[in-house]
């Protein structure tokens, strides 16, 4: 009996082995593509160059410095909001109906789609309060849609502050605001920080929310001005690969833009996942 | 009264999806629209049927959930429970990195390798098709699943695990009949938040899925999920048109849908912290 | 806290302080048949005039001229006139579209490079995209299933096909939808049984032009009137173009300008 009990174990242990392999060759299989093809199309001037001869040759520096403005006032707009609402989620409301309502409603806005934040943006930011295509405006809807993540990274982050903390600052006679500022913010500080990356990594790899709001086919210059329109990496990609001009021969362009826009979102998460083992370590000591 | 911003964004977005959406019933009734087989928006007069396009989304949904869901609670139960710690140290970063990659990069991928790919293997017409759209979003709703899953095992009482060893059970017959009861319902929970993901995903069933507004024969049909509508159109309807409002009433169908998986998914979530030693 | 505030500030700072006055901006939307002239011409147009900014999207017909109405472009590109709908919306808010024609176009039926149909009917391709013919050898050609691929119904392009072959009838819910042109030829070259349809630009290689009534679709015939599906492409503007955009729109029918038109595989007007 045990022995026809360890079989059945081992041969199920494979399985699972088998789907954990699965997975890692199916990110294995994609990364490799995107490397191998889009490697060759990287070089200085891809990088530091616009566009040329409709596309089909040049770089890809409006896209890539498109997508670093929105990220910043998706930063902008999402990092103050966020870590505010956490405090007062985590800090001061009342643990009631209404901050349960809150936080389902925060769960809910981080579970609608990012095609529905487009639409949104594109009917309130663009056209009701008339911003237009700009980076303003796919920025603040990124920003909304980053808002959760924010928030859920926040919260988590200023819960695994330990409650010694507040009560022995509070015992010092400090205000509860002096305490959140010097106590328990810096403590949480790093687990926001990444919970804020690995938000803001997400922002940069979305398309549908910015499609319409922020960024455009060509537009070769830089913007100047948050109220410009931008190219954008996920875009330049979408519209390389279904609206160019000549599709197979800017494949090599789509690749290198694919891959310039993995190593970046990649980086960000690793960047976060290694900050994050760091602290876990450091707390475990 | 700042942290309330965020309660007034999400009102905002239902508050306006709504308002813009709902005149679109003052020229269909809701049954039409919802029933209606043909989505033909800008012809004059126009159709706006929305059947294929839910069947569309649903195919998706579910065979890529057919994919994803074993995968993903095979590999969560994999890390939980029988990974040495220093394999799972190198596969969860790898579960992550899965989660962050664009979306755009995965219908690129699916579009220009996949797509030729399975053409040729299965020797069928076209390579933009259901089948392809779910492959690409199983990849998208596994480490959802996946970490989810992961979190609701690990926190099954080490208590219980230990009494289930001591009455000589083996490691897979505690993980069978002790484990996965014990954490189902947080399981569930991240089974309904993976594929509330693969419902709202855009970019890979606009580039993978072939754009067919047709109510699917088989897998291997292309179709035209609703966010991949909405994306395609929404740049072409006139502020206000009823092409818009059309479109605005596709949102708040997509909307709706993701709502009702994330108040499931908060219901049992709820429901799974009070399942402790004492109530199994 | 102040720390984070000013840097915050200065971000905001630099993002504005940085907006050199232009002395002109153009915001260009519209068809993507269009949209290789346009980009052609605003290369040149820019490298001519550095201080002037041009930006540029895709989206259809349909997304130009109601970018026009809706005020969120100078110019709306389109490979077909406006529509009385379209019109009408105009005038309830008060836009005026002004038309300008900057080149011509044949839309010409393509397959795939080893289909072996040379040659259909308007009728044929009405019954292929109404679903009514299936099968390539109901038309002489090598059995196999007809993989329809149409354009999403922002496009021009598809909005003369519908008028032009379909006699406005419906194309079949059945029919792959893409994007582009470009996204035909795409599909059309990795798919054995296909069928598109694209403006003259984009015959590239991979796939195969069909004649059309036993007309081959080319400058010639276009012009001489004997190839049936063709079209002018348009540039709208909302009232009277003033500045910048007049002037961009001149490049564009000046002779430079044309002969770009004709060096992206568009019928130059003259």
């Amino acid at each position: 009996m045990i022995k026809k009990g360890l079989f059945i174990q081992n041969t199920w242990f494979s399985i699972f082995k088998i789907a954990v392999l699965i997975n890692g060759a199916a990110l294995a299989v994609i990364v490799f593509f995107i490397l191998s093809r889009g490697w060759r199309a990287i070089s200085w001037e891809f990088l530091t160059q616009a566009p040329r001869d409709s596309m089909t040759a040049g770089g890809i520096l409006p896209c890539i410095v498109g997508t670093v403005y929105l990220c910043l006032v998706t930063i902008l707009v999402a990092l103050p909001i966020g870590v505010a609402s956490a405090i007062y989620l985590n800090e001061y409301a009342t643990q009631g109906k209404l901050v349960r309502v809150i936080r389902l409603g925060i769960n809910n806005l981080a579970g609608v789609p990012s095609i529905v934040f487009g639409l949104f943006g594109l009917a309130f930011f663009c056209i009701v309060l008339k911003m237009g295509v700009s980076v303003a405006a796919g920025g603040l809807t990124l920003g909304i849609m980053t808002l959760p993540v924010i928030i859920g990274a926040s919260e988590e982050a200023l819960k695994s502050v330990p409650n010694t903390y507040r009560e022995a600052s509070l015992a010092m006679g400090a205000t509860k605001w002096q305490t959140i500022r010097k106590v328990v913010l810096p403590v949480a500080f790093p687990g926001i920080i990444t919970g804020s990356i690995l938000g803001i990594s997400r922002a940069a790899g979305e398309t549908a929310p910015i499609m319409y709001t922020g960024a455009v086919f060509f537009t070769p210059d830089l913007p100047t001005s948050i109220m410009d329109e931008v190219m954008a990496l996920p875009y330049h990609i979408y519209v390389l690969a279904t609206a160019g001009t000549n599709i197979e021969a800017t494949r090599h362009l789509q690749y290198g833009t694919a891959l310039v826009l993995i190593v970046l979102v990649l980086g960000m998460n690793l960047a976060a996942i290694i900050l994050r083992s760091k602290m876990r370590k450091k707390l475990r000591i | 009264m700042i942290a309330l911003f965020s309660i007034t964004a999400l009102s905002l977005i239902m508050i306006f999806l709504f308002i813009e959406g709902i005149s679109i019933f003052d020229h269909v009734s809701i049954k039409e629209f919802i029933f209606g087989k043909y989505w033909y928006p800008t012809d004059d007069p126009a159709d706006f049927g929305i059947l294929a396009l839910i069947l569309g989304s649903f195919c998706v949904t579910f065979l890529s959930g057919i994919m994803a869901i074993p995968l993903g609670i095979m590999t969560a139960i994999y890390l939980a429970e029988i990974a040495p710690p220093k394999v799972a140290e190198i596969v969860k970063p790898i579960v992550e990195l899965m989660a962050s990659m664009p979306s755009v990069v995965i219908g690129f991928f699916g579009m220009v390798v996949v797509a030729p790919f399975i053409q040729k293997l299965f020797n069928i017409p076209v390579g933009l098709n259901i089948f392809n759209a779910s492959l690409m979003l199983a990849f998208m709703s596994v480490p959802t699943i996946c970490s989810i899953s992961e979190d609701a095992i690990f926190s099954v009482p080490t208590a219980l695990k230990e009494a289930s060893f001591a009455l000589g059970a083996t490691h897979f017959e505690t993980i069978v009949k002790i484990i996965i009861p014990a954490s189902l319902s947080g399981i569930c929970t991240a089974v309904i938040l993976g594929l509330s993901r693969a419902v709202g995903e855009t970019m890979v069933v606009l580039m993978a899925a072939g754009g067919a507004a047709m109510i699917p024969g088989s897998i291997f049909d292309p179709v035209r999920p609703l966010p991949a509508s909405i994306a395609a159109e929404m740049a072409e309807a006139p502020f206000r048109s009823e092409h818009y409002h059309a479109l605005f009433a596709i949102g708040i169908v997509l909307f709706l849908f993701t709502l009702i998986f994330n108040l499931i998914a908060d219901f049992l979530s709820h429901k799974f912290r009070q399942v402790g030693e004492a109530s199994l | 806290m102040n720390k984070r505030k000013n840097i915050f500030i200065a971000i905001i700072f630099l993002l504005t302080i940085s907006s050199t006055v232009f002395s002109g901006e153009l915001v260009i939307k519209g068809s993507t048949t269009v949209l290789p002239i346009v980009q052609k011409a605003a290369e040149a147009y820019m490298a001519e005039n550095p201080d002037v900014k041009i930006s540029l999207s895709g989206g259809g017909s349909g997304n130009g001229i109601k970018a026009i109405i809706d005020g969120t472009a100078d110019i709306g590109n389109a490979s077909r006139f406006i529509k009385q709908k379209e019109v009408n919306l105009a005038g309830t808010k008060n836009v005026y579209p002004v038309p300008f024609r900057i080149a011509l176009d044949a839309i010409v039926p393509v397959v795939n490079g080893k289909n072996s149909v040379n040659n259909l009917t308007i009728a044929q391709l009405k019954d292929i995209y109404l679903g009514k013919i299936k099968d390539w050898k109901q038309i002489g050609g090598t059995p196999g299933k007809i993989v329809v691929i149409s354009r999403d119904s922002s496009s021009g392009t598809f909005g003369v096909w519908k008028e032009l072959v379909m006699k406005d009838e419906r194309v079949i819910p059945s029919a792959l939808t893409v994007p582009s042109n470009g996204g035909i030829v795409q599909a059309v070259t990795t798919t054995p049984g296909a069928i598109g349809y694209v403006g003259l630009g984009y015959l590239t290689g991979g796939i195969k032009a069909v004649k059309v009534d036993g007309v081959e679709g080319s400058e010639q015939n276009t012009l001489n009137g004997s190839f049936p599906i063709s079209r002018g492409l348009f540039m709208f503007t909302k009232g009277w173009p003033q500045g910048e955009t007049m002037a961009f729109i001149s490049f564009i029918l000046s002779r430079k300008g044309q002969d770009l038109v004709k060096e992206v595989g568009s019928i130059p007007l003259f």
